[in-house]
C-alpha cells in the first residue's frame, strides 16, 4: 500500500483559537477516510490546509507525496475538491461547468470531451447536460460537483460535508455514488462529516476530531467494538441512584449525562431483567429504558463525555462569546 | 493563454445569456443620448467648437456605456465570491494573474460591445463617420477604457465582501468620473478652477480620444489622450492584479 496522505503535527491557529491542534495521520491509497466531528471541530480547516487554501501555522503534510507548502501547484493538480458550500456557476449548463473545469486543469480537448461524457453518465446527469445549473436540485448539484472534481483524474478527492443539507433519500443515493467511485476509480477519498451514520457506512477508517484534536482513529467497527459492547440508556428522576446501583461485574462502564445514565455492557439483552431487578430492589424509578448496538455517536460520547449535539451547542455559545468579545 | 481564454469564454457565455443585463445597460446611455441630445440640441451652443450638440454628445455617451459596463463587470467577481464559484477557480493549479487577466478581458469585451451598440444606434441620429480610420481610433479608445475600468472594478471587488458598498462606489466614484470627463459638455466651458479636476480624470482622455476619432476634433491632443489612457490602463491592470492576488479563500 502506498501512502496517499501523510500529515505530521499539522497545526492551525487563528489568534487565540487553535483550530487544528497537532494532527498526525497517514492515509493509504484507495482508502475512504472520514474526518468526523461536530461543527467547528477543525475538519474544514484541516481540508483547507491539505488543499493549499490555507497555510498551516506549523507542522507539515504531503498529498500524493507532494509537500503542501513547497509545491502548491503540484498538490492542486493531484487533488479534486468538493467544497462545503456550492461552487458551481449557476448560469452555465452542467456541460459548460465541466468544460470550464477541464480547461482550468488543462485537460486536452478530446480527452476532456470523453471524460465529461463518462463522468456525467456516472452521476446520471447525462440527459441534463445542456440544462442550466440554476434548474438543478441540491442533490443534482452535489453530483455534478463530485463529477467535476474527478475530471482531471486527481489522486485524492476531498469531500467537505458532501451531504449537508440534502434529504435522507438523496443522501443515501449519494453515498452509493461515493462508494462506487472509490471502487471504480481507485482513488483516495477524504470526507468530512458530522453525520455519524455517513462515516459509519462509507468510510474504511474514521478519525474522530474534537476541538482540533484527533481523539480516536480506527475502522468504524473497531471503534464501536472498543467502547465495551452494547449501550443501555436509562432515564430516571434520580440518575445518581441508578449509577450507584450499577456495580455488577458484567457492566463495563456507567456514565451519567443529565437525567440519563448510559451503561456499556456485552450482550445487553441477557442482562436487562437483571438491571431492572437491581433498580427495583433499590426502589429507583425508571422513566424509560433503551438498548441499542453501539454507533459512532456512542463512540463520540465515550471519548468526549458529550454528545455531538451538546458539542455543537457549546461551539455556538463559544462563537457567540467570541464575537461579542471582538465587537467590544 | 488557454486559461485566460477559458475565463474569457465563461464571461462571454454569461453575457450572451443575460438579456436583461444587455438591455438594461444599453437603455440608460440611450435615454441620456436621446433626452439630452434632442432636448438640448437647439438650446446649446458649443463655444469655440461649433457643430451640433448631439454629435458632440455621442462620444461621451459611448464612453459612458463602456465605463459603466466595465466597472460593473469587474465588480461582478463579488458575486463569484458570494456564490462560491471563485473558490473553484482559485483552487485550480493556475496563477492568479491568468484568472485576473481573463476576467479583465472578458469584462472589457462586454463593455466594448455595449459601447459599440450605442455607436451603431448613433449612426441613425446624426453621427456621420467620414473616415473609417477614425472609427478604428474610437474603437481603440473604447478598448482601453474597457480594460482599464474593468481592472479598476476588479481592484475594488477584491477589497469588498458583498455588494453593499456597490452603490457607494457608483455614486461617489464612477458617477463623478463620468460627470467630470467632458462627456456631456466641453471641458473648456467649466470655470477655470474646475478645469484641472477634469484633467486629472482619466476618462477625459478616453472621451476626447473617441471624440477625435468620430468627429475629427477634440479639446485635448489625441496623442496625449493615447499616452494617458494607455498609462492608466497599465496602472489599473497592475493594481487589479495586485489586489486580486491578495484575495483570501
Amino acid at each position: 500500500m502506498t501512502i496517499a496522505l501523510h500529515i505530521d503535527n499539522l497545526t492551525k491557529r487563528f489568534n487565540e483559537l487553535v483550530a487544528v491542534d497537532k494532527i498526525s495521520l497517514d492515509i493509504d491509497h484507495g482508502e475512504i477516510f472520514g474526518l468526523l466531528g461536530p461543527n467547528g471541530a477543525g475538519k474544514t480547516t484541516t481540508i483547507s490546509m491539505l488543499s493549499t487554501m490555507l497555510k498551516p501555522t506549523s507542522g507539515s503534510a504531503t498529498v500524493n507525496g507532494i509537500d503542501i507548502e513547497r509545491n502548491e501547484d503540484g498538490v492542486r493538480k493531484s487533488i479534486g475538491i468538493v467544497f462545503q458550500d456550492q461552487s458551481l456557476d449557476e448560469e452555465l449548463t452542467a456541460w459548460e461547468n465541466m468544460d470550464f473545469h477541464g480547461r482550468l486543469y488543462r485537460v486536452p480537448a478530446d480527452l476532456r470531451k470523453q471524460r465529461i461524457t463518462e463522468l456525467l453518465n456516472l452521476v446520471e446527469l447525462e440527459n441534463r447536460k445542456d440544462d442550466i445549473v440554476k434548474t438543478f436540485s441540491g442533490g443534482m448539484r452535489r453530483r455534478l460537483e463530485i463529477a467535476r472534481g474527478l475530471l482531471h483524474h486527481p489522486a485524492v478527492l476531498f469531500l467537505d460535508e458532501p451531504t449537508l443539507g440534502l434529504d435522507p433519500q438523496t443522501r443515501n443515493h449519494l453515498w452509493q455514488y461515493i462508494a462506487t467511485l472509490a471502487k471504480e476509480k481507485g482513488i483516495t477519498i477524504i470526507l468530512t462529516t458530522h453525520y455519524m451514520e455517513e462515516a459509519d457506512q462509507l468510510c474504511n477508517r474514521v478519525a474522530i476530531i474534537d476541538h482540533g484534536k484527533i481523539i480516536a482513529l480506527d475502522a468504524p467497527k473497531n471503534l464501536k467494538d472498543g467502547i465495551g459492547g452494547d449501550v443501555v440508556t436509562i432515564k430516571s428522576p434520580d440518575p445518581a441512584a441508578v449509577v450507584a446501583a450499577m456495580s455488577e461485574p458484567w457492566i463495563t462502564r456507567v456514565e451519567q449525562h443529565n437525567d440519563e445514565v448510559v451503561i456499556n455492557l456485552k450482550n445487553a439483552e441477557q442482562h436487562i431483567s437483571a438491571i431492572v431487578t437491581l433498580l427495583n430492589a433499590k426502589q429507583v424509578d425508571i422513566e424509560s429504558l433503551a438498548i441499542h448496538k453501539p454507533t459512532l455517536e456512542d463512540v463520540f460520547l465515550f471519548f468526549t463525555g458529550k454528545t455531538i449535539r451538546d458539542e455543537e451547542a457549546d461551539h455556538k455559545t463559544n462563537m457567540r462569546m467570541y464575537q461579542r468579545m471582538v465587537r467590544h | 493563454m488557454d486559461i485566460v481564454y477559458a475565463i474569457w469564454l465563461r464571461n462571454m457565455k454569461r453575457y450572451v445569456r443575460s438579456k436583461s443585463r444587455i438591455i438594461g445597460s444599453i437603455s440608460m446611455p440611450l435615454f441620456f443620448l436621446l433626452f439630452l441630445g434632442f432636448g438640448l440640441n437647439s438650446v446649446v451652443t458649443l463655444p469655440g467648437i461649433g457643430g451640433n450638440y448631439i454629435v458632440f454628445l455621442i462620444p461621451g455617451i459611448v464612453s459612458m456605456s463602456v465605463l459603466f459596463t466595465s466597472v460593473f463587470s469587474g465588480i461582478q467577481i463579488i458575486w463569484d465570491k458570494q456564490f462560491g464559484f471563485l473558490k473553484e477557480t482559485l483552487v485550480a493549479p493556475v496563477s492568479r494573474l491568468e484568472i485576473m487577466l481573463g476576467q479583465t478581458l472578458g469584462g472589457a469585451t462586454t463593455a466594448v460591445i455595449q459601447g459599440f451598440m450605442i455607436l451603431i444606434l448613433s449612426l441613425f441620429i446624426g453621427l456621420h463617420v467620414s473616415n473609417p480610420a477614425g472609427f478604428l481610433v474610437a474603437l481603440g479608445f473604447m478598448i482601453l477604457i474597457g480594460i482599464s475600468f474593468t481592472a479598476f472594478g476588479i481592484a475594488i471587488a477584491s477589497r469588498m465582501d458583498d455588494m453593499t458598498g456597490f452603490q457607494l462606489i457608483m455614486n461617489f466614484v464612477v458617477f463623478p468620473i463620468f460627470g467630470l470627463s467632458g462627456a456631456l459638455f466641453p471641458i473648456s466651458s467649466l470655470p477655470s478652477w474646475m478645469a484641472p479636476i477634469t484633467l486629472v480624470d482619466p476618462l477625459t482622455y478616453g472621451v476626447e480620444g473617441i471624440r477625435y476619432g468620430l468627429t475629427g476634433t477634440s479639446q485635448v491632443n489625441p496623442l496625449i489622450c493615447v499616452v494617458v489612457i494607455s498609462g492608466f490602463t497599465v496602472l489599473m491592470t497592475i493594481l487589479g492584479a495586485f489586489l486580486f492576488r491578495k484575495i483570501r479563500f
